[in-house]
């Protein structure tokens, strides 16, 4: 099966003027994603967990062109994102769509929910009628469980959840092959967090959707995920599938992340031991030299310092350190 | 919520109407209407207009004939008074006061909104693009503005008047080359931060093309801020047009302006006629306060996090 997604070797460097600087001063350079790969397939959901500033939101942004980018994003095995004009990557504007972090930030506070929802489909098919978007946009809201007389309200009258879901409505209304959701529940209620993941699950079941699923927490993206990718400062420190990752985890950092996700059984809760994150994420303008996990790092010694790890390991679980390996049972 | 726990499906047997939505603007609404001074602001705002506008209908004397009874000695004759007519007395020619101030508000009026509407559309379509398109663009646009900023404009525009003559054509070019500067600085810097927003992150995203955007998205969202600066920038136009009518500079003769009328009564004072000072001044005044309540009064309703 071709991958409708093929990642290789993405980076993204930002240059940074600082306040004031002259205009002949060199840039700062800000590595905030560096050399990630991976495959998706149609249907498929990647989670991609890691600490905030670790370049997931980068990463997303950089598939659909909204940040310089490096490397190839091969669409379908033929189209490669990055090599395209600006005008030749319309319509795949259409097939990849997003959701935001901020519900009602992301919504237009001057516009009615149905408005907000029929702008892709406006923008993709203007040759729609108005009757016609009318209906598609009632028919979209129905879906994600908005009732469709609401069309004419206005972001501010609706709650977190609902604007989530309008968003939603907004990114499915053109039919994407593809679902980037950066953080969609972060900002929302625990209580609510939970139906926004539910409502994502069932629509990507019945669409066929593939999805990547952008978290801050692990447990958030363990139910949705069929792979799961943890990122540090920019760089792959673990890649598995969902299973493998929750059961087998094998990097440090993975270990301590998954150390802080609470368990639901209180004796198991009671017996694990949190592997504390000591200190503060390095700043990304001097990443460390070699792991750049090191300076957080239990078993870090003068090799980490040294060399960069790569990522090995198999098609199911990719590790990327010098002292964890991959179980052989897998 | 409802549709928090029905979750969508077999909505659709419920027979609701469609609800409306309360925007934005109908809220910004509700706050001016509750602020009294600037509703006062307003009324009086449309008093003046009106008066502006029909004052020389209702006065007895169109505004250029000559009253011979009073001319030679107005000081004394010339008073308001509703038995010769002259509700606001009368100039040292013997023309009539009362047509002369609603001829004067309306070409001061005029100025000041003309001078605002070029304000408005240049520099909010100025800014916007400016502030949107960011980088060289915006740089190169934004040095225009610094330069012609800098250039003394009062200086500029009395040039103007003396080498292409005094006129109304003049007066509406002079102020509105250099009306709009400010709004297009204000405007690219609300337009840079509303850059940033998800919702312009999320049509860009989506492929909506950037004109669109500006239109659609950014233009909207400015309008509250382009409406109370354009508000306090009536004022500032009147007064600009005011100070060179002052000077001797501003429109001709048989038109007069506020400015004019206040210049000649301030003459008028030495013998007595006060009423030649009082009652342009009188309405210079009151406008002005007017668009400043108006104006303040925008600004706590557009703006409800200010207060
Ligand atoms: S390479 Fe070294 S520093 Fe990096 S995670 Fe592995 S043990 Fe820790």
């Amino acid at each position: 099966m071709t991958p409708l997604l093929d990642v290789r070797d993405l980076s993204v460097t930002f240059a940074i003027r600082g306040e004031g600087d002259m205009p002949w001063t060199e840039p700062r350079q800000l590595r905030a994603v560096n050399g990630v790969s991976f495959t998706l397939n149609p249907g498929e959901t990647l989670g991609i967990v890691g600490e905030s500033g670790c370049g997931k939101s980068t990463l997303a942004r950089a598939l659909i062109r909204m940040v310089p980018a490096e490397g190839r994003v091969l669409w379908q095995g033929k189209t490669d994102l990055l090599s395209l004009a600006p005008r030749a990557m319309l319509p795949y504007r259409r097939e990849i769509q997003m959701v935001f972090q901020d519900p009602l930030a992301s919504l237009n506070p001057r516009m009615t929910v149905g408005q907000i929802i029929a702008e892709p489909l406006r923008t993709h098919h203007p040759d729609l009628s108005r009757a016609e978007v009318k209906a598609r946009v009632q028919g979209m809201m129905e879906r994600v469980g908005l009732l469709p007389n609401q069309i004419n309200r206005y972001p501010h009258e609706f709650s977190g959840g609902q604007c989530q879901r309008i968003g939603i409505a907004r990114a499915l209304i053109v039919e994407p092959k593809l679902l980037i959701c950066d953080e969609p529940v972060s900002a929302l209620d625990v209580s609510i967090q939970a139906q926004v993941i539910n409502l994502l699950a069932e629509l990507q079941r019945e669409l066929g959707l593939a999805m990547v699923f952008i978290a801050h927490d692990l447990s958030v993206v363990r139910h949705i995920s069929d792979r799961v990718m943890v990122l540090y400062l920019g760089r792959v420190m673990e890649e598995a599938s969902s299973t493998e990752l929750f059961s087998h985890a094998a990097h440090p950092y993975t270990k301590a992340l998954l150390s802080a996700v609470p368990i639901p059984d209180p004796k198991a809760e009671r017996a694990k031991r949190v592997i504390p994150l000591d200190g503060d994420l390095p700043s990304p303008f001097r990443p460390p030299s070699g792991c750049v996990f090191r300076t957080r790092c239990g078993l870090a010694d003068a090799d980490c310092a040294d060399q960069v790890p790569l990522l090995q390991g198999n098609s199911k679980h990719g590790l990327a350190c010098h002292k964890a390996w991959v179980a052989d049972s897998v | 919520m409802v549709s928090a726990s029905l979750r969508g499906r077999g909505l659709e047997s419920l027979p609701l109407d469609e609800v409306k939505g309360r925007s934005l603007w109908a809220d910004a609404r509700r706050r001016f209407l509750r602020n009294k001074a600037a509703v006062a602001g307003l009324v009086l705002l449309v008093l003046i207009a009106v008066f502006s506008f029909t004052g020389e209908w209702i006065a007895a004397w169109s505004n250029e004939e000559i009253d011979f009874n009073v001319i030679g000695s107005a000081a004394t004759m010339g008073m308001p008074s509703f038995e010769n007519g002259h509700y606001f007395g009368t100039d040292d020619l013997g023309r009539d006061q009362f047509a002369r101030t609603a001829q004067g508000t309306r070409v001061s009026l005029m100025v000041g909104l003309v001078g605002t509407f070029i304000a408005v559309v240049v520099g909010t379509i100025y800014g916007a693009v400016a502030g949107y398109v960011g980088g060289r663009t915006d740089q190169i646009m934004m040095r225009i503005v610094d330069i012609l900023f800098a250039i003394p404009f009062m200086f500029v525009l009395i040039l103007l008047l003396v080498m292409f003559g005094r006129s109304m054509v003049m007066i509406f070019i002079g102020i509105g080359l250099l009306s709009w500067l400010g709004m297009a600085r204000i405007v690219r810097g609300q337009t840079i931060s509303l850059k940033h927003k998800e919702y312009i992150e999320a049509a860009r995203a989506s492929g909506v093309p950037g004109w669109k955007i500006i239109f659609r998205h950014i233009v909207p969202n400015l309008l509250g801020i382009v409406a109370v600066y354009a508000t306090l920038l009536v004022p500032d136009m009147i007064m600009t047009e005011s100070f060179i009518s002052f000077l001797g500079l501003g429109v001709q003769e048989p038109l007069t302006s506020l400015g004019a009328l206040i210049s000649e009564g301030s003459k008028a004072i030495t013998q007595g006629a006060m009423w030649q000072l009082w009652f342009p001044f009188g309405f210079f005044v009151v406008t002005l306060y007017a668009f400043y309540f108006v104006g303040d009064g925008l600004r706590d309703a557009l703006d409800p996090k200010d207060r």
